[in-house]
């Protein structure tokens, strides 16, 4: 039977094949989904800041880019990834709002994309592909299958990557 | 002063559903002169999520809704959003315009896009003037930015700010509705955490 898992916001699942994990209303946060294609093992988070080290309280690691990847990783190989054999997926990101200036709060979701490739590539994980910016909301769902990543929008189509 | 929002007492939250009623209530008068209807408006709820729950606040978090986003400066900073379902923001905008309500809802036109961020404009308008008037705080809104998507990619963006303090979200909501048409509207007052001493203080709490 097929578990389907839903991740919410500032959280994180990891699960073994045969199951799904989706994430609602992806904005300005990004949702990284993570796959060992030989285990089937599938990973997701939610994250919505870059970085823990900025914040005032950063005890929710699946907050951050930064720790939620290093965790996310520890789950998938506790289930039985091999960490090696780890790829990542990213969409989200997303500038809801499109203010003239350039405040801090509305650049959140590029500063989100960017943290979490740099902290996939120190993990030496690859990036395969992504669908991250643009101006609106996505839902995804990563299948532990083959790992595809569907990406499901309001008047942009339903795309997988 | 109050360092997490987990620890506001029964008296701050009184005041922040004073607020919300206060500026709501004003809000709802203003629309109620655009339209020339009677507007009902419910009792303020103060909410205090956890993010999991955010994005179903609404009734689903792929639910579409039209969210209008002004960003708040001066002595009181923050946001203040005002959300409205699709159909709702379509049957608005008809009133408005004095249409007929069309079946298709699903593309706005750009002069009726450019309705509803005034009568965002107007709503939040009032609802932060009246906020001025009570605490003699001087609040500037910015003009006001409309984005139509998914209930949580909207949410996510006032949570952000949330997440940079804390694991959960404070939200002032006041719904409001317009007779038998159910144009049912959400207002999120999202003040910056660091105003809430300054809002809370002008009102004559104790932090």
């Amino acid at each position: 039977m097929c578990k389907f898992i839903k991740v919410g916001m500032a959280d994180m699942q990891s699960c073994i094949h045969p199951c799904v994990l989706t994430t609602l209303g992806l904005g300005s946060c990004v949702g990284i989904a993570l796959y060992d294609p030989v285990k089937k093992v599938a990973g997701l988070a939610h994250i919505m800041l870059p970085s823990s080290q900025q914040a005032r309280n950063n005890s929710n690691i699946a907050k951050f880019a930064d720790t939620a990847i290093v965790k996310l990783v520890e789950d998938m190989v506790a289930i039985g990834a091999d960490r090696s054999k780890i790829v990542a997926k990213l969409a989200g990101g997303a500038q809801m709002f499109s203010f003239n200036n350039t405040s801090e709060m509305l650049r959140i979701g590029a500063r989100n994309v960017a943290a979490s490739k740099e902290m996939l590539s120190l993990l030496n994980i690859p990036v395969i592909s992504e669908d991250t910016g643009g101006n609106y909301g996505r839902t995804i769902e990563i299948h532990s299958e083959d790992g595809k990543l569907v990406i499901k929008t309001i008047g942009h189509g339903i795309k997988e990557i | 002063m109050v360092t997490d929002i987990n620890n506001l007492n029964n008296v701050h939250l009184d005041v922040l559903k004073e607020i919300g009623n206060i500026g709501a209530g004003n809000a709802a008068t203003a629309l109620a002169k655009l339209l020339n209807r009677k507007i009902d408006m419910d009792v303020p709820r103060v909410k205090i999520m956890d993010f999991k729950d955010v994005s179903d606040t609404l009734g689903g978090a792929e639910l579409p809704v039209v969210g209008i986003l002004l960003e708040v400066n001066g002595d009181l900073t923050g946001n203040i959003m005002f959300i409205l379902e699709q159909q709702a923001a379509s049957l608005l905008v008809n009133m408005l315009m004095g249409m007929e309500p069309s079946k298709e809802h699903n593309e706005f036109s750009e002069l009726e896009i450019s309705a509803l961020k005034e009568i965002g404009n107007i709503l939040a308008g009032s609802y932060l003037s009246s906020l001025s008037a009570l605490t003699n705080l001087k609040i500037v809104p910015s003009v006001p930015d409309l984005a139509i998507d998914m209930a949580g990619a909207i949410l996510s963006v006032p949570a952000i700010e949330f997440g940079k303090v804390g694991d959960t979200v404070l939200y002032i909501e006041t719904e409001f509705s317009e007779g038998s048409d159910k144009v049912v509207g959400h207002f999120f007052l999202v003040p910056d955490f660091d105003t809430y001493d300054v809002l809370l203080k002008t009102l004559g709490v104790n932090c």
